[in-house]
């Protein structure tokens, strides 16, 4: 079946590839697919970090210059062929993009984009001003691209070459979608809390996308210059940028296919504006602007995820390599039940004035189930955050393993073994079960992106997808696993966090709130799941509201009210404590 | 390089930083009501300068069909926005404020315009044309996208400016114009020649700020803006609603668009997209001053005058490219001050 | 005048992929304190704001007689009903007297010219602070702050969720004086909170809900004397997992 899918592929991309030497397509539409091509291997680069990763850039089109710009100096100035200087454009707009990105991508929410304009605008003046380039007339007389002695100066000649070059664009990202860093990237979509959580480097990825992402435009700038075998600054400016952006948005931000739709609607729409507009304004300017911008806020408002989806319907499920059954991967060995995991000292942390944690202490043996209660505000979230480092401790320690902690970090917990769920539900709505509990197991595969990109990693994905499916058989949720997580109910989710927890495979796991939104035969199987994973030797600390889960489930129970711990021991013990009963009823006033 | 150049440079930033601080300050009003960035500031600037610039040659703007033609578009998408839920007494209000007002305000300017009625009358009335774009923009793009996160209403800015921009080509046409100084003639302040409209620029400036602090401080809207900005759900549990708020916030952003646009015209030549510029600066103020601070937009947008002016005496050409990479280590001294922030606050 | 203030029938709220509240029935009669109670994670904050408006949901909400679930929540505001949310939302960085000028912002000058003197003459610690940063006022004070804002709206229905929330016990008492106050002065109060004891002695009709549906209801009296009450709070329910 797949095979026959991807033979179907391979002969659409041939027949597309032969297309304009059928000589049923008009030059004229050669032309513009040339021009759909290029652009769309800008938008797909905006696709992956906008719609995948979250950030978003309005410069983009400052890359294409710098992939153009680069290879117009080279060859006119060194002689040096076009192929030559295909390389050096793409490693001088990599690396533009390293420098800028180190800068940019950690800045926050609205930071990134206003950074993007600056530099766009930045790039484009600086285009327009070096007479080494050119200045404001650009640099004209590039060679063109040659095939042995075959000068590639027809359309329909560079149509291969610009739609060759799309393929292996979308055929690498498509991979690295499809991969462990790839799982990582469309994670951090949901903030940087989650995928660190899971021992991701959230900036470093952020930073990969947009390398990845200014390396596609250089492809596009590098094509254009020897296209039009002239450059000039005109294309690259913020206009171009925020056109760019229009077409990866509606195309579909987040779906590889969306940047060909959406770089062709676009296209071609501004070719047939650029005819219709000036006869009835009476003067010739820029007047597609006037429905680029309208289409842009109309697409946000009715079809904020662009018109691909529409078309197309929900994401087929990715290929997935079959486990050869021989190799998994390894696993860690479980300490012995009752063996000290992990201690907390002291631990305060602050909010203003407000002490939210105050000088709480206690100690979790591994095979053990140890509660954490209170009412509303005792400081139960903010003490998990606390241990998985969520939140910075103001003082105290941390000992795991016997192993002295002052600052905690997500990853650093990740690392240790320590793997957690969320309050809020954290999973990616249109990432399958399966991809979102693989995502569990990011620390144990070590495949890179360029590995990912030309499927190196197939041996690697295969044991993590095989685990994944394990971990969701075994909390019962089987049939589930090629469904989006969106679909599920609220408990299922929940039950999908704690499989993509033990698929990190942890000494300690930390949830909060698993059985809210529970019925009473989950909450049952999610009893019975804690219980076996106790017998493995494996420690669970609990934040619940629920308390008779926490009763019979419970092996000790620290409860907190505010900020402080006022009672701690057996379930018995906790409910017979007055202090308890205090906290919770409230007294008569 | 003497001093009276470095006076003179000096001047030249502080006019130029005036202007863009009171764009700075539209930008996070509008920011801080409604999370939106508006990129279109500018173009109310331009806007203001092109009306202006017609009135005072006896013309009627073509400001007045861009007004009639986004008050027809909004009132249209309010009506269709409605067809569910019917509800005759907010459509007429936006009737009033989206058809009679702009018609009743084109019908003035027509019949004034050929009378030549003096600058302080054409002023006013080029206020009066500009600033209801503000609420009109505000309804049409960014109301039905109130949930939106930052990002996408940043987008959906651009798209706006993209918009406005090509209809101020279509309405404008591509002639630069310049609007007749406020105070005319010049004076010396030692050997520091002084025009009377860098004057003007100054004084107008202050008392805008002056108003816009007392609209803040003193007056119920203003303090509903605020609160607005503070806490938007505290604002709506007192019944402040997040769409007249908006529509208050564009309104005045709009009103000190247009001003700005009447001080700008008689200092240099305006086009129809010359407000995306002077729009991005005050906007590269208002992110140095961290999008929060008023008082600190102020001086950044000094600083940004200075910078510009003194790299056009320097490196002309790389006027612009030098105030826009001046950003960038902002950017990273913010991001060290800032340090680690969690995206999913939002 | 029989027809109670506040009714709502069958509510459901689905908020987060979660439904919170599963068919909730309540009236709150004119005049009179109704508190609904339960533990933790129950839905009773998201019973609230739904009833303001501030969640959407399924269900009928009527108000004085009127249907209000079309009613934006801006206009239930004007309308009577006000909440004081369990964070307070106050405006942090605005004075105390501009937080209360704004909670009259759907009232007229005069009204709340004249609702301000009551306010300072009931919380004379707002008026000794009126010209402080909400920001910085303590607890207790936030919490009269919180209560004086929903008060200039004139409300008719006072809606409070968890008002005694992190208060120490002489405040939570100061707290529950001023709300047998409000209901002599003929506001209607739906109470919800966490401090069973305190609520169930003041209030007249309580509702006991648990996981989103309404478990109990009855008088207060009756339901402050109901031991399934303190099994529910601490897991003696016999649920056994």
């Amino acid at each position: 079946m797949s095979v026959l899918r991807r033979n179907a592929q391979i002969v659409f991309a041939l027949a597309v590839l032969a297309a304009p030497f059928s000589g049923v397509m008009p030059a004229y539409w050669i032309t513009l697919f040339d021009y759909i091509g290029m652009s769309t291997l800008v938008a797909l680069g905006l696709v992956l970090l906008t719609g995948v990763g979250g950030m978003t850039s309005f410069g983009q089109a400052a890359f294409v210059g710098f992939g153009a710009y680069t290879s117009a100096a080279l060859t006119l100035d060194y002689g040096l062929s076009p192929w030559e200087t295909l390389p050096i454009s793409l490693l001088v707009t990599g690396l533009a993009a390293l420098l800028i990105g180190a800068v940019t991508v950690r800045l926050s929410g609205h930071y990134l984009p206003l950074g993007t304009i600056a530099w766009g605008i930045a790039f484009f003046y600086l285009f327009g001003n070096m007479p080494g380039l050119g200045a404001h007339d650009g640099l004209s007389g590039l060679p063109p691209l040659k095939v042995g002695a075959y000068a590639l100066t027809d359309p329909r000649d560079f149509f291969v070459a610009v739609w060759v070059a799309v393929t292996f664009a979308f055929v690498a990202s498509r991979n690295l979608l499809d991969s462990r860093i790839g799982r990582a990237i469309r994670v951090l979509r949901r903030g940087s809390t989650l995928a660190e959580s899971f021992g991701a480097a959230a900036a470093k990825l952020k930073l990969l996308l947009f390398v990845y992402a200014a390396v596609l435009a250089g492809l596009a700038g590098w094509l254009y210059a020897h296209f039009q075998r002239a450059v000039s600054p005109g294309p690259f400016g913020v206009v171009n940028g925020v056109e760019y952006l229009l077409m990866a948005v509606l195309g579909g931000s987040g779906r590889i296919f969306g940047a060909l739709l959406g770089a062709a609607g676009v296209t071609v729409l501004r070719d047939q504006l650029q005819d219709l507009l000036p006869h009835l304004v009476g003067h010739t300017g820029n007047y597609e602007t006037i429905v680029f911008g309208a289409i842009l806020v109309l697409i946000l408002q009715t079809a904020p995820r662009g018109l691909w989806p529409l078309i197309a319907g929900p994401p087929p499920p990715p290929a997935r390599p079959a486990p050869d059954g021989k190799t998994s991967l390894p696993t860690r060995e479980m300490p012995a039940a009752g063996e000290p995991l992990l201690e907390a000292h002291a631990l305060l942390r602050r909010f203003g004035g407000l002490v939210a944690v105050n000088d709480v202490g206690f100690a979790l043996r591994a095979g053990e189930i140890l509660a954490l209660i209170g009412p509303n505000g005792a400081g139960k979230s903010t003490t998990f955050n606390l241990l998985t480092g969520a939140q910075t401790l103001n003082s105290g320690t941390i000992v795991f393993r016997g192993q002295e902690h002052r600052t905690m970090t997500p990853q650093l917990s990740a690392r240790n073994g320590v793997a957690r769920t969320f309050q809020h539900v954290q999973l990616l709505s249109d990432m399958s079960v399966l991809e979102n509990v693989a995502f569990g197991g990011h620390l144990r595969g070590r495949a890179g992106a360029l590995r990912a990109m030309i499927r190196l990693d197939r041996g690697e994905e295969a044991m993590l997808l095989a685990e994944a499916h394990k971990q969701i058989e075994r909390v019962g949720l089987g049939e589930h696993a090629h469904k989006p997580a969106g679909s599920l109910a609220l408990g299922q989710m929940r039950i999908v966090e704690i499989a993509r927890a033990l698929v990190l495979d942890p000494y300690l796991l930390l949830l909060d709130e698993p059985a809210a939104g529970l019925r009473v035969a989950e909450k049952k199987a999610l009893a019975g799941l804690l219980r076996d994973l106790r017998r493995q030797g494996m420690a669970v600390l609990l934040v619940e509201h629920d308390m008779d889960f926490v009763m019979s489930l419970a092996d000790r129970i620290v409860v907190l009210d505010f900020g402080v711990k006022i009672s701690e021991g057996e379930p018995q013990v906790v409910r017979d404590d007055p202090r308890v009963r205090e906290a919770y009823l409230g007294e008569a006033v | 390089m003497d001093s009276t150049i470095v006076l003179f440079l000096v001047q030249d930033a502080i006019i130029n930083g005036a202007i863009y601080a009171l764009v700075a300050v539209a930008l996070l009003l509008v920011f801080a009501v409604t999370r939106i960035i508006l990129v279109p500031q500018g173009e109310f600037v331009a806007f203001a300068a092109l009306t202006l610039a017609a009135l005072h040659a006896g013309r009627a703007p073509p400001t007045v069909w861009l007004l009639v033609a986004l008050g027809v578009l909004t009132f249209v998408s309010v009506a269709w926005r409605q067809r569910r839920f019917f509800d005759a007494r907010t459509l007429a209000v936006a009737a009033l404020a989206n058809l009679a007002l702009p018609i009743a305000l084109a019908l003035l300017a027509q019949a004034m315009a050929p009378l030549k009625l003096g600058l302080a009358s054409e002023i006013l009335l080029t206020i009066a044309l500009v600033t209801p774009m503000g609420p009109m923009i505000y309804r049409l793009a960014f109301e039905p996208l109130a949930e939106a996160s930052v990002l996408v209403l940043l987008i959906a800015a651009f798209g706006v400016h993209f918009s406005l921009t090509g209809l101020g080509l279509a309405f404008f046409g591509p002639e630069g114009v310049s609007t007749p100084a406020l105070i005319q003639g010049s004076f010396m302040i030692g050997a520091l020649v002084v025009t009377g409209q860098s004057l003007a620029v100054v004084l107008a400036t202050v008392a805008l700020l002056a108003a816009l602090g007392w609209f803040f401080r003193a007056t119920l809207f203003g303090k509903a803006l605020r609160a607005c900005a503070s806490n938007r759900l505290g604002a709506r549990l007192v019944g402040v609603s997040t769409s007249m708020a908006g529509r208050i916030a564009f309104g005045v952003a709009a009103l000190i668009g247009a001003i700005s646009g009447v001080l700008v015209g008689a200092i240099s030549t305006i086009y129809y997209d010359s407000g995306f510029l002077i729009g991005l600066k005050g906007f590269v103020a208002a992110i140095i001053a961290g999008l929060s601070s008023y008082a600190g937009a102020g001086v950044a947008a000094i600083a940004v005058g200075l910078v510009e002016s003194f790299s056009s005496f320097w490196a002309s050409a790389y006027k612009e490219a030098l105030v826009f990479a001046a950003i960038i280590p902002v950017l990273v001294w913010r991001s060290l001050v800032v340090g680690h922030i969690e995206e999913d606050e939002e | 005048m029989s027809e109670p203030l506040l009714s709502v029938r069958d509510m459901c709220v689905a908020y987060g992929g979660v439904e919170a509240v599963r068919g909730v029935t309540i009236d709150a009669k004119r005049g009179s304190i109704v508190t609904v109670i339960g533990a933790n994670g129950a839905g009773k904050t998201t019973l609230l704001n739904a009833i303001m408006g501030v969640l959407p949901s399924a269900g009928a909400v009527s108000f004085d007689g009127a249907g209000i679930d079309r009613t934006p929540l801006e206009a239930r505001v004007a309308r009577g009903l006000c909440l004081v949310p369990e964070r307070r939302e106050l405006f942090s960085n605005m004075s105390v007297a501009d937080n209360l000028e704004l909670g009259g912002f759907r009232r007229s000058a005069a009204e709340r010219a004249e609702t301000l003197e009551q306010i300072y003459a009931r919380f004379p610690r707002l008026k000794e602070r009126r010209a402080q940063e909400a920001g910085t006022l303590s607890g207790g004070e936030r919490q009269m702050l919180a209560m004086g804002r929903a008060l200039m709206a004139r409300p008719r229905l006072l809606m409070l969720d968890e008002p005694s929330l992190g208060l120490a016990p002489r405040i939570v008492r100061d707290v529950f004086d001023i709300i047998v106050d409000l209901r002599r002065d003929g506001v209607t109060i739906l109470l919800v909170e966490q401090n069973a004891r305190a609520a169930l002695q003041i209030a007249d009709y309580a509702y006991v809900l648990e996981l989103g549906q309404v478990s109990a209801s009855g008088a207060a009296v009756d339901i402050a004397a109901d031991p399934r009450l303190v099994e529910s709070y601490l897991g003696l329910g016999g649920g056994d997992y």
